[in-house]
């Protein structure tokens, strides 16, 4: 008796804290998206939890109940059946049943994979800002080829408009993460990745480096501002006249491994997210550098 | 080396394996490890292999393959690797009819086979190095020499083993005990000279071509 | 010279941490105080005779389970201490270059120094008796493994004192792990200790596939196995066809950072997406290999305390073949994120979602076994029990990490660790620990006290969901995995303390068992019947412990669960099946080379790593030498005379 009420008072622990968890929701950003993209990632993660919990609520149901049921006592009188070990009928059931729990969520996340795929343009009557990203040692570096500026640790960009992120790396690779607007990828030394996401709404979205690239990974954070477009435009112009200009040493410099505060540079120099991206490109005889590149794309 | 039998009268006779039970084959057991041995040596080769054809077009600028092979010297190796394996199945002849003396004469053949099969690689490694093709040169001759030293490594391996085999045929003979190891290391050189063929074919023949 | 010497050893030992001159000390002082006791109580011979030489797989096993009890201790603590730092944000307990150290030997220790020592444990002590065998296929080769296991993971584990530990993550992805941004010498370290083991497990895999095959007592047919063998015979096939790619794998980084080499290096057209997709290769398997024997065992242990058969035992055999041959179709799930494109990703998912359909079967097998039969609920079955839901639901976030598009958002956060750590801990350490309690009377001849191990069950439990359920909510909050600390703005806080509370419940849950196998030394009482559980296999019709021989007749088996029924015979007054005649037994003979080569390989191992050639030289010579030895000796085998079989037979109350 005792043993089952320890039991009971794990599981019902457990229940409390996860409605007192989802009491605070906007605390959890994936399940509080703010873009097309997250909004989908979670309407598939809803969608796969609900089919799982199809087979696993039974499940655990069924264990707790034969484990009580069928729980040896002096005098009880329980059906024991040794050498019961086959039923066609049962086992046909339970490999039934998940065969078509997977095959329903295989052909949704089939589906959802080619949808979701983060190379592919989203469909927006605005034109996409193209921003390129690269993971430095240990920092976050974001050029803008249209507008010709680059920022160190925070990006900025309008709400409702598709953002091109182009992602390449000029150290160990990481991940470029922001929760809120849609899952991440890699970013690769010798390639350029391509990630389209769109913030539906405007606010302060949490960015982080999600893969493990050494010492200071964890300084790695970075800010993502969804503005509205008059505020993105001022914000350009503002970077342009205040902000110094970034050289190529000043690259150099700045790829030194190292953390950073936020910062921003009113002028890039030419071609240079390109030049990160050939610098290690494998080499093959036929200069396959932008090939490389290409076939992300 | 210490035998602790502190407990136990010492086995009757040497060599005959078998147990008193009867179907534990104590020499068939250890030939079929070897098989499975074989296995996991095919899948080493075979990501080794896999790296190779992923790298070999990275050359990084330096100079490829089908510049600097000197494909005579990789036929000969070829033809030699091939004659020795011809020879130790030669050996295993010898052994099934007994024949103790033909039995190491053929396995020094082989053995002298896989040693200038050795030479000649080092030989043809050593002029790549002079020709500016070393392991630190690109991701394609680190892969070219990783896979084709791989397998001159298992050679040289089997070579020494192979000694080891004559000395222990001189002294105790044919008997179950040698009898597996002669078809053991007949197998493994069989395996080599397959992998060997691999390697001429992919890494050779498709670098040249 | 003095400051030579000064200037090496600051280099060559780890300095300037408090925790780490603590541990110094109490390294010196345990070894100190282990050598004086053998010294003192004149136990030298008998440890070189009996342990260190043995060829006994009993005795190997034992070996491999102390080793895993000591690594579990060492990686627990690592997990502890990384708890710790993370209890509270900003806090400065570890820096963050220590907590990247510790994260990557603790990832290290518990998958390869902990979980596959426990899981070749389990084999040596188990398999033999199962299948009514006298030994495995090739007991010098099986010293040798263990040897081989034992010097990589001391070589692993010096680096916390000597040199400085790796600190790139339990899988070293490159470049990162690459000269250029790892310079030091932990990463080489990581390489030999990993790869001196795994040959070990190479050849333990072997080993273990033969004797399933090979030596099979007469009558055992496959399909009479009982299925913990099964589990054994497909973790086996997996680690045969996956630990070379292992072998491969480091070998390559090893020459990338030795010769320079650009495998996986950035420049010189190296590629280092390829060694993420060949440790995938390798390491999505190796969470199925160290998996299945653990069904293996709730397979036993359920039968046995459901006193009923093994339900389905088809399916269950057919599902774990499966498991192990898809296990090689999913690596690529680990890197979704890598833009490989919606084909490659689809496939992935897809592979990796299938898997899920025999797992699900195997539960509903267990389930039904319960189902009509009469259960009881001692330690072995309390962990089963508690794995059911625990395995469950880890294997539901499982599937979910599978869906690719969804796995964007929950890739390297602390989603995917808790689903981890829920299908390890609650899949493979719960499965380890119940056959532990299950056969520990089987191979020390007592049980283990049942109150000790409820309190550790429940510690543990409890302990387990307290600590990872938050880990679920943290994930999906964007804290990412490996973070060494985090801003009280981020959120996080409560959680984090919640979790690092539950793990400190584990680590006393750990003590608990500790404590327990302690207590039960001392106090508890010799089971003289050979069968305490009322067992179903044939381990259990020999004496505990068994004798060195196991078998004084080979027994021939007609049916499933041989022993079971036979008691069922005899208690519906049949008589017992006839015994043949004692006959000498034919063993193996000790030997000192596995653990003299293996010596020679950590020396070499040693050599390369600090790039000494004139250490790593004679350290492969060595190697080289041994082999000879090895081939050279004829004499590597005796007869046990009948009169000792009868002695020994009759000493543990069996009429002969």
């Amino acid at each position: 008796m005792m043993k089952r009420l320890r039991r009971l008072t794990a599981v019902l622990s457990l229940i409390a804290m996860t409605i007192m968890m989802t009491g605070c929701t906007d605390k959890i950003v994936v399940l509080n998206p703010k873009g097309e993209i997250g909004k989908h990632q979670l309407d598939l993660i809803i969608i796969s939890s609900v089919l799982c919990l199809v087979v696993l609520v039974p499940v655990l149901i069924l264990a707790f109940y034969i484990a009580w049921k069928y729980k040896h006592r002096p005098g009880k009188d329980t059906k024991y059946s040794p050498k019961w070990e086959h039923s066609t009928k049962l086992e046909t059931i339970w490999w039934g049943i998940p065969i078509v729990v997977i095959a329903i969520l295989g052909i949704i996340t089939v589906k959802y994979t080619h949808m979701l795929e983060p190379s592919k343009p989203l469909k927006h009557e605005a034109k996409p800002l193209v921003i390129e990203v690269t993971s430095l040692d240990w920092k976050w570096l974001f050029q803008y080829p249209e507008q010709g500026i680059a920022t160190v640790n925070y990006v900025e960009f309008p709400a409702n408009v598709p953002i091109e992120f182009r992602l390449t790396s000029d150290a160990p690779m990481n991940s470029f993460w922001i929760p809120q607007l849609g899952g991440q990828i890699y970013t690769m030394s010798g390639m350029a990745m391509k990630l389209h996401l769109i913030a539906d709404e405007p606010g302060s979205y949490m960015g982080s480096g999600a893969n493990f690239s050494g010492k200071d990974f964890g300084k790695m954070q970075f800010t993502a501002n969804a503005t509205s477009q008059e505020e993105f435009d001022g914000w350009v112009q503002q970077i342009k006249g205040s902000s110094p200009a970034l050289t190529t040493e000043g690259y150099l410099q700045l790829a030194e491994p190292g953390v950073s505060d936020l910062q921003s540079f009113s002028s890039i120099p030419e071609g240079l997210f390109q030049k990160i991206v050939t610098k290690y490109s494998s080499g093959h005889n036929h200069g396959s550098a932008s090939e490389q590149a290409d076939s992300k794309e | 080396m210490a035998h602790s039998s502190n407990r136990a009268v010492a086995a009757p006779s040497h060599g005959d394996g078998h147990g008193h039970e009867g179907h534990h084959d104590l020499e068939g057991m250890r030939m079929m490890g070897f098989w499975i041995f074989l296995i996991t040596d095919c899948i080493l080769f075979g990501s080794l292999f896999a790296t190779y054809v992923v790298l070999s077009g990275n050359t990084a600028g330096g100079p490829t393959g089908a510049e600097l092979f000197e494909m005579l010297g990789v036929i000969a190796e070829t033809f030699i690797l091939l004659t020795s394996s011809f020879t130790s199945g030669l050996a295993v002849l010898c052994m099934n009819k007994g024949d103790r003396k033909g039995l190491i004469v053929w396995l020094a053949i082989t053995v002298l086979l896989g040693a200038s099969f050795i030479t000649l690689e080092i030989t043809e490694f050593v002029n790549l190095v002079h020709e500016g093709a070393a392991i630190s040169t690109s991701a394609s001759w680190s892969a070219f020499f990783t896979l084709v030293g791989t397998h001159g490594l298992h050679v040289s391996v089997g070579l020494v083993w192979m000694i080891a085999i004559m000395i222990q045929l001189g002294r105790h003979g044919i008997n179950s005990v040698t009898r597996r190891k002669v078809g053991i290391i007949s197998l493994y050189w069989h395996f080599l000279d397959v992998v060997w063929i691999f390697v001429f074919t992919i890494v050779y023949m498709m670098g040249v071509m | 010279m003095w400051d030579n010497v000064k200037d090496f050893a600051s280099d060559f030992f780890v300095t300037g941490d408090p925790l780490i001159y603590g541990a110094d000390v109490a390294i010196v002082l345990t070894m100190v105080a282990i050598v004086s006791a053998l010294t003192y109580f004149k136990k030298w011979t008998w440890l070189w005779k009996e342990w260190l030489t043995t060829v006994d797989h009993k005795k190997i096993g034992i070996m491999y389970v102390i080793a895993a009890l000591l690594m579990l201790f060492r990686g627990g603590i690592d997990a502890l201490l990384m708890r710790t730092q993370l209890a509270v944000p900003e806090l400065e307990f570890l820096n963050p270059e220590h907590y990247n150290a510790i994260f990557t030997t603790h990832g290290v220790i518990m998958i390869l120094f902990m979980a596959m020592p426990l899981m070749f444990g389990l084999f040596n002590l188990v398999i033999p008796l199962q299948i009514g065998a006298r030994d495995v296929a090739y007991p010098f080769l099986n010293s040798l493994s263990f040897w081989l296991f034992f010097m990589g993971a001391m070589l692993f584990n010096l680096s916390f004192v000597i040199g400085g530990s790796p600190d790139t993550g339990w899988l070293a992805y490159p470049p990162l792990s690459e000269k250029a941004f790892s310079p030091g010498v932990g990463q080489d370290f990581y390489i030999w200790g990993i790869q001196i083991s795994g040959i070990g497990s190479l050849m333990t895999g072997i080993n273990f596939i033969v004797t399933i095959l090979k030596m099979r007592t007469p009558g055992m047919k496959l399909m009479k196995m009982p299925m913990f063998t099964w589990s054994t015979l497909s973790s086996c096939l997996t680690i045969i066809l996956a630990f070379p790619i292992l072998t491969v794998t480091l070998a390559l980084l090893f020459i990338d950072r030795y010769l320079g080499a650009h495998f996986f290096t950035l420049d010189g057209g190296g590629n280092p997406m390829m060694y993420i997709n060949l440790i995938w290769m390798w390491g999505h398997p190796e969470v199925y290999i160290v998996v299945l024997p653990a069904f293996g065992i709730f397979s036993e242990v359920v039968a046995t305390f459901s006193k009923k058969r093994l339900f389905g035992y088809k399916s269950m055999v057919f599902a774990l073949m499966s498991i192990s041959v898809a296990s090689f179709f999913t690596w690529a799930h680990h890197f979704f994120t890598m833009g490989s494109g919606a084909n490659v990703n689809a496939f992935f998912a897809v592979t990796t979602m299938i898997i899920a359909i025999p797992t699900g079967v195997k539960i509903f097998n267990w389930l039904f076994t319960m189902y009509r039969g009469r259960l009881s609920f001692p330690t072995p079955m309390l962990w089963m029990l508690g794995f059911i839901p625990c395995f469950v639901v880890g294997g539901m976030t499982g599937v979910l990490l599978s869906v690719a598009p969804a796995d964007f958002q929950f890739h390297n956060s602390y989603f995917l660790i808790a689903h981890f750590h829920q299908v390890l801990i609650g899949g493979v350490a719960f499965g380890y620990f119940a056959g532990l309690y299950y056969w520990w009377p089987k191979v020390f001849g007592f049980k283990l006290n049942e109150k000790l191990g409820k309190w550790a069950f429940w510690l543990w439990n409890i302990g387990f969901y307290v600590c990872f359920m938050p880990q679920y909510f943290l994930g999906l909050m964007g804290m990412t995995r490996r973070l060494s600390t985090y801003g009280w703005d981020k959120g996080w806080y409560e959680l984090n303390l919640i979790s690092t509370i539950g793990g400190f419940l584990m680590g006393i849950g750990f003590l608990f068992q500790v404590w327990q196998i302690l207590h039960s030394i001392k106090f508890m009482e010799r089971d003289t019947t050979g069968d305490p559980w009322d067992g179903r296999t044939l381990e259990w019709s020999i004496p505990s412990p068994a004798p060195m021989y196991n078998f004084a007749t080979l027994p021939r088996v007609s049916e499933k669960d041989d022993w079971w029924e036979e008691k069922q015979r005899i208690a519906q007054g049949g008589a017992p099946s006839p015994r043949p005649k004692l006959e000498p037994i034919h063993m193996p003979k000790n030997s000192g080379i596995p653990i003299i080569m293996s010596a020679c390989f950590f020396v070499a191992g040693f050599g390369f790593i600090f790039d000494w050639l004139w250490m790593a030289i004679p350290g492969l010579v060595g190697v080289a030498a041994c082999m000879l030895a090895h081939s050279f000796n004829y004499n590597t085998d005796y007869y046990i005379p009948v009169e000792e079989i009868k002695r020994t037979e009759a000493a543990a109350g069996r009429a002969i």
